[in-house]
């Protein structure tokens, strides 16, 4: 099956911006998916509300749209009525990390096989470049004109502390490992949460003297180092990249379903 | 004497709120609020009012923060749309509940689902029964002026209720409208500081929100009822004294040529200067249309609405929500229960339109006028417009 099996094609040209970085990931999901061989008819996305969100229209699997912040919410509820299907969840770091923060950690907490994807542009990206709890300390946003003073959330931590039993970062510039984390992510059974750093040009760009989405990208290859480099230990401040935690623990849907059985046993 | 201005009205609205000297905005930004968010950030951030903007993680928090600093004696703000207004549902009845003099500004937009961005009132009427005063503004203007007026109104010490302000999505906060925006002195001739009635401070300790038991908790929401009820004298106060200062005449139930109407239109919102131009063109085909334009939702006024409508035929009543398997719209279905026990009324028919964003013109009201006066409408409540 070629990756144009999935798409929506009559909902192209999308709705991102030129050199937005959620296409990117669009790319590589498809490339993941179809790497699995996953059918398109086996899968469910969730989506919220954001740039990012949108991701869902232009896909051929089955799509629950839903509202900011909640997709989680939403697809536990898939999840456990059919638990034999592949539930994906793309969001930007607003919808997983602001509205939908209290969604996020419990998903994490139960490890419900779900592949969350967290595509973060640092910046709620649709509603005009308001500074996100992934912005950080230091930059600017149209509701930060003069610095924003939030400290920010290291993804990775709060889904490992949440007990997130995948868990790993890539960007839109590894487009390869990119797409090796999101099959491996799928592959897990268990909660999966993959940070994707993403470009906004059109707001975090603007605001942050970014320059152009090459130039934001650019940032990705320079700033970040596979876990635990050489370069990691000579210069603390760079982002790693890669798996950061993979594990196996009991998922819920399957314990649901043991103690179910145990409950009925003999009736 | 304040000055004539082009502005956009969700900036111009902003700016009405740092001339009552906000001390705290807490925002969470949704489209087609999200200009009034920004613009608060940016009138803090230039130090235009001494105050702090919060921006909070979603809008839930964002009117729990400004309970929070209005509790603590602050003149708050947010703003909010949509979605946004449904996830303050849960909080809104806790601000009416403490008498907080809260408030707010609404971009008015549909609800999902369907995801529609547009604008109609299917947000604000499910906030109908959480006890909030609940203005409409027609236009830039308006807004602007309501968000002063609600100040006043909200802080008053005989009403200690939070206030919203209703403007309509994109068709209001987008536009850039010729507006005359009142100056410093003037609002603060009109508007004195914000003296709480309650606060939380060491020094006085207060409860507020405690435990309702059952041998109380009516008493709390009758005190409610009859504080929002008896609100309506002091809008009609506040708004005299508007007039007075600036001119401008509000009126919780606005008439346009209704005197020797035989049908009306009726409207709540931006769509009624859309109407008002159709009841001129009716005029000129010899039709005696008029318009009746609803500014003020809660407190409900009953009395004005029953003169307005004395001598009416027809009244052609415009919904732009549905009580969905209800008895139409909402707007229609107060009107017909505050008009029951009148030994005479007007026929009343009901139309929803302008759902999600779907294009009302002068024509469409003018035919909906047209039918109803024909008494050509069978069902309860009409579709106007709808495919299927
Ligand atoms: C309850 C609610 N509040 C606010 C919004 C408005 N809103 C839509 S998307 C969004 C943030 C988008 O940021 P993010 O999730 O980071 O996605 P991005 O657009 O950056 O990809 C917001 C605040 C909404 N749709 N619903
Ligand atoms: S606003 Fe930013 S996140 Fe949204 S499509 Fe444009 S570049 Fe992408
Ligand atoms: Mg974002």
């Amino acid at each position: 099956m070629g990756t144009r099996e999935y798409i929506r094609e009559r909902f192209f040209p999308h709705l991102w911006c030129p050199g937005c970085g959620h296409g990117i990931v669009l790319n590589g999901l498809l490339h993941a998916v179809e790497n699995i061989g996953l059918k398109k008819n086996d899968i469910v996305m969730v989506s919220g509300i954001g740039c990012s969100a949108r991701i869902s229209g232009y896909l051929d699997f089955h799509t629950l749209h839903t509202i900011h912040g909640r997709a989680l919410a939403f697809a536990t509820g898939v999840k456990m009525s059919r638990p034999e299907l592949t539930l994906l969840v793309p969001m930007g770091d607003g919808d997983a990390l602001s509205i939908g923060g209290n969604h996020f950690i419990h998903a994490c907490r139960r490890n419900i096989d779900i592949t969350a994807i967290v595509m973060n542009n640092r910046v709620y990206g649709m509603t005009g470049g308001q500074y996100s709890p992934l912005s950080g300390y230091g930059t600017y946003a149209t509701t930060a004109p003069y610095m924003n003073i939030d400290p920010d959330f290291d993804v990775v931590a709060v889904a490992k502390a949440a007990g997130a039993t995948f868990v790993a970062r890539s960007t839109t510039y590894h487009i390869k490992q990119l797409t090796d984390v999101l099959e491996a992510a799928i592959l897990h059974k268990g909660f999966s949460v993959v940070e994707i750093m993403s470009q906004c040009p059109t707001y975090f760009g603007r605001k942050n003297k970014g320059g152009s989405a090459s130039d934001m990208m650019e940032v990705f290859r320079t700033r970040t180092t596979p876990i635990a480099s050489k370069e990691k230990a000579e210069d603390p401040s760079l982002i790693e990249r890669g798996v950061f935690e993979d594990r196996e623990a009991p998922e819920y849907c399957e314990e649901y379903h043991h103690i179910i059985e145990r409950a009925t046993k003999g009736r | 004497m304040g000055k004539r201005i082009g502005m956009e009205v969700a900036v111009a609205a902003s700016e009405a709120a740092a001339l009552c000297r906000f001390d705290m905005a807490a925002v969470y930004p949704i489209t087609p609020q999200s200009h009034i968010a920004e613009h608060l950030s940016d009138i803090v951030n230039d130090g235009r009012v001494d105050a702090s903007f919060m921006t909070v993680e979603s809008e839930h928090s964002a009117l729990s923060a400004v309970i929070g600093a209005s509790a603590a004696g602050a003149r708050v703000i947010t703003a909010t749309s949509s979605q946004g207004l449904m996830y303050m549902n849960e909080i809104m009845p806790i601000a009416s509940g403490m008498r907080l003099p809260i408030v707010m500004l609404v971009a008015n937009r549909a609800v999902s689902s369907p995801i529609n961005i547009w604008n109609d009132h299917s947000d604000i009427m499910p906030m109908r029964d959480t006890g909030w005063v609940t203005f409409f503004s027609d236009n830039g203007q308006e807004a602007v002026d309501m968000v002063i007026q609600a100040y006043k109104v909200a802080e008053r010490r005989d009403v200690m209720l939070p206030v919203n302000v209703m403007m309509d999505g994109f068709q209001l906060t987008h536009m850039v409208e010729p507006l005359i925006m009142p100056d410093q002195e003037e609002v603060d001739r009109f508007l004195p500081p914000l003296v709480p009635y309650a606060t939380l401070h060491p020094d006085k300790p207060v409860s507020m929100g405690t435990l309702g038991m059952p041998d109380i908790f009516t008493e709390s929401q009758k005190s409610k009822d009859v504080a929002l009820i008896n609100s309506i004298s002091v809008i009609r106060e506040v708004w005299k004294e508007w007039e007075e200062l600036f001119g401008r005449k509000y009126e919780p139930v606005q008439t346009y040529l209704t005197e020797d109407a035989d049908v009306a239109l009726v409207t709540m919102g931006s769509m009624g200067e859309t109407a008002e131009v159709a009841v001129d063109e009716l005029r000129k085909e010899g039709i005696k249309a008029g318009l009746i334009k609803i500014k003020l939702w809660r407190p409900f006024p009953f009395e004005d609405l029953k003169n307005a409508v004395k001598g009416i035929r027809v009244l052609a009543v415009t919904d732009r929500a549905v009580s969905f398997g209800g008895p139409g719209g909402p707007v229609c279905s107060e009107i017909r229960s505050a008009l029951y026990d009148e030994p005479s009324r007007p026929v009343i028919v009901n139309y929803i339109i302008g759902l999600g964003g779907r294009d009302v013109q002068v024509a469409d009201f003018m035919t909906m006028v047209k039918k109803a006066a024909a008494g050509k409408l069978s069902e309860p409540y009409e579709y106007y417009g709808v495919r299927g």
